[in-house]
């Protein structure tokens, strides 16, 4: 059984016009000391999923259906006050978009780590002080720092001081919201380089949310390509990248540019994703896709094995993309 | 526009004139002094941005600047066009002195010269519609003299960034289309004047990956089939590797490397450009691996390190490093280098 795991969830947005379908009918399982990359263009989900694994949804989110597993228990069903003592931080926490501006500026960087311990367990505050200061340590910023203030401290330190916060309770899992978006190079090489050491050490789990691919390809096992809600393609890393077999995965996978790579033409995908209020009838990609045929706007393909190694997709054209046509060649 | 064939080699050998030359440019913003250091008479600081930047682009060249967050790739992009005034140095387009030319002869030049800037959602007026928003630059110029007039250039132009029909985007409004086509409505607005350069800065940075290369083709495509010279400011060095015929390298307001495209990407020799290649993911789990990064972090443009500005950082920094600042010099054809040590 696996550590996390999410059958069918369906969150929608309740608005004026309408269900904004969000999050629609979504699998997939995390096992202990893996990680999870959801990839997907903005827009298709992949924020709402997190939101809604963790529920810090909005009063106009609704989960409608589905479960979600953390070690056989279905947290979808827990009522607020116990998921937040018992669950949100302290099995399951997050680590934002945009660190710079998650840090409170007029606190102390360490006494705001000292709250998320105290917010969530009941400890002496000279306790989660010492805590405060191992974690620091543990993300690799001198403890001494403990009392600076966030404009202190450069880009790279703030994400890592949000990375200790969310460590502070000791969980099982982090969900990442595209944690290094917007890093330079080096130092999103320096914070994910930090994130996948605490990993390995604390053998965490971890669901990285991002749009870049290449981040998800160089610290994640397994990979969820997102669209308009649902998932389309997902399998190892390995089974993905190498044979991208949903014509959206293979188009995004190859829309990537690759530095080591010669030199080539960038890809893109034509058109744009779809208002969620009223998606595609049958499969939501449909409309952009170069192989659609009639049965694709009937009716909805189911997400399904190919091969023996659990790679998955859902499309009815699969037969003609296993055979290694690149449909997206121009 | 045709469709781009297969593989577009990078061409910086066989173009051969001049069209944009800067010589020594650079642009300080001061930093206001707090009282106690006007009292106490301290020296008026300034934030070097643009530190003495020489290089020129040829006709039909996408010459690409690469740096990250604050090394000065922005505000040089800008004091080219003079959207800031230089502090020192010369900018010649086309034989023209740009540094010396009067409010009234720099308007006149920007028909020749346009940018394209990196918000599609913000750099545009929601109050007006696509075609006022194209038109207006055709007005400030007097090419047109009224709206039915700009009608044709306007669908001309839709057209070339390939919005069509242009019946359909016309009257639409900005809040009416996705990133990509904005950023397209941002290229149109460039493209109306019919310029031979363009700065085009972190056009793709706020965009989807699924279409960035829709709008990398469209300026790989101009360049290729009207000669439209580029300046392509980015932080992303793997899309710079695949448009760009050339490629310089900033770092703290300087530039540290310059070369073809692929023998920069290849054959790096800077100790920051290794660095910098290093640390660009690679979208292959196979090729699993952090790049070994430089300590430390970019300091400040206010008071930059002494000699070569990466010695505190650099993993084969020596004395002289403290010391001397390296001129760049040529290590390969057109390949130039400001280390001392510059190691292949």
């Amino acid at each position: 059984m696996a550590l996390l795991e999410v059958r069918d969830l369906k969150m929608y947005y309740k608005t004026l016009r309408g269900y904004v379908k969000a999050v629609d009918s979504v699998s997939f399982d995390i096992e202990r000391g893996k990680a999870l990359g959801i990839a997907g263009e903005s827009g298709c989900g992949k924020t709402s999923m997190a939101s809604t694994v963790l529920r810090l949804l909005p009063s106009n989110g609704e989960i409608l259906g589905g479960s979600v597993n953390l070690d056989g228990v279905n947290i979808t069903k827990l009522g607020d006050e116990e998921f937040r003592t018992s669950i949100r931080w302290k099995k399951i926490s997050m680590v934002f978009q945009g660190a710079m501006n998650a840090l409170n500026p007029v606190h102390r960087v360490g006494d705001q780590i000292v709250e998320a311990i105290l917010a969530h367990e009941n400890v002496p505050r000279e306790e989660a002080a010492e805590r405060a200061r191992e974690l620091l340590n543990m993300v690799g910023i001198n403890p001494k720092r403990y009392k600076e203030f966030p404009h202190e401290f450069s880009g790279g330190m703030k994400q890592r001081v949000v990375i200790a916060m969310a460590l502070a309770c000791n969980p099982d899992i982090i969900i990442a919201d595209e944690p290094t978006t917007a890093l330079d190079v080096m130092v999103q090489s320096q914070v994910l380089q930090a994130m996948e050491d605490l990993r390995k050490r604390l053998d965490l789990s971890m669901m990285l949310i991002t749009h870049d691919l290449s981040v998800i390809a160089q610290t994640c096992d397994d990979i969820a390509i997102m669209y308009a809600g649902k998932i389309v393609e997902y399998g190892s890393v390995f089974d993905v990248f190498d044979h991208p077999t949903h014509p959206y995965g293979m188009g995004l996978v190859k829309a990537f540019p690759n530095i080591k790579a010669e030199r080539s033409r960038v890809r893109s995908l034509p058109g744009f994703p779809p208002n969620l209020l009223a998606p595609p009838t049958g499969c939501r990609f449909h409309p952009r896709c170069p192989l659609a045929i009639d049965i694709c706007k009937e009716e909805e393909p189911e997400l399904l094995e190919i091969g023996s190694n659990s790679h998955k997709v859902a499309c009815h054209r699969v037969d003609m993309l296993e055979r290694g046509v690149d449909i997206w060649a121009q | 526009m045709g469709a781009v064939t297969a593989l577009e080699p990078e061409r910086s050998a066989e173009l051969g004139e001049v069209i944009l030359k800067v010589e020594d440019l650079v642009k300080y913003f001061p930093v206001r002094r707090g009282l106690v250091e006007i009292v106490r008479r301290e020296p008026e600081r300034a934030v070097k941005a643009v530190d003495g930047v020489s290089f020129d682009i040829k006709k039909g060249e996408l010459f690409g600047v690469v740096g990250e967050s604050g090394c000065g790739k922005t505000t040089m992009g800008r004091t080219i066009l003079r959207l800031l005034e230089p502090t020192a140095g010369k900018v010649t387009f086309e034989g023209i002195d740009v540094t010396a030319l009067s409010a009234e002869e720099m308007k006149m030049l920007r028909q020749r010269m346009q940018i394209i800037f990196q918000d599609p959602y913000e750099s545009m007026n929601p109050r007006l519609d696509v075609f006022r928003i194209i038109s207006e630059p055709l007005k400030i110029q007097g090419i047109v003299k009224n709206s039915h007039d700009a009608l044709r250039y306007v669908e001309k132009v839709l057209e070339d960034v390939e919005m069509t029909p242009p019946e359909e985007y016309i009257y639409r409004y900005p809040h009416e289309l996705s990133g990509g086509q904005r950023q397209r409505i941002a290229a149109a607005r460039a493209l109306v004047l019919d310029p031979e350069f363009i700065v085009a800065d972190e056009p793709v940075s706020m965009l989807d990956v699924s279409i960035r290369g829709e709008i990398l083709n469209l300026m790989l495509s101009l360049s290729r089939e009207r000669g439209v010279t580029f300046l392509y400011i980015t932080h992303d060095l793997a899309t710079a590797r695949h448009i760009c015929d050339r490629i310089a390298v900033m770092y703290l307001g300087k530039i540290v490397e310059k070369g073809p495209t692929d023998s920069l990407i290849k054959h790096p020799l800077h100790p920051y450009t290794q660095a910098l290649i290093g640390a660009v993911f690679v979208p292959d789990p196979k090729k699993k691996g952090f790049g070994r990064v430089l300590k430390g972090e970019v300091p400040s443009p206010v008071d930059p390190p002494s000699g070569c500005r990466l010695h505190p950082r650099c993993p084969i920094a020596q004395d002289i490093c403290k010391e001397v600042e390296p001129e760049l010099v040529p290590a390969e054809d057109n390949h130039l280098v400001a280390c001392h040590f510059a190691i292949g």
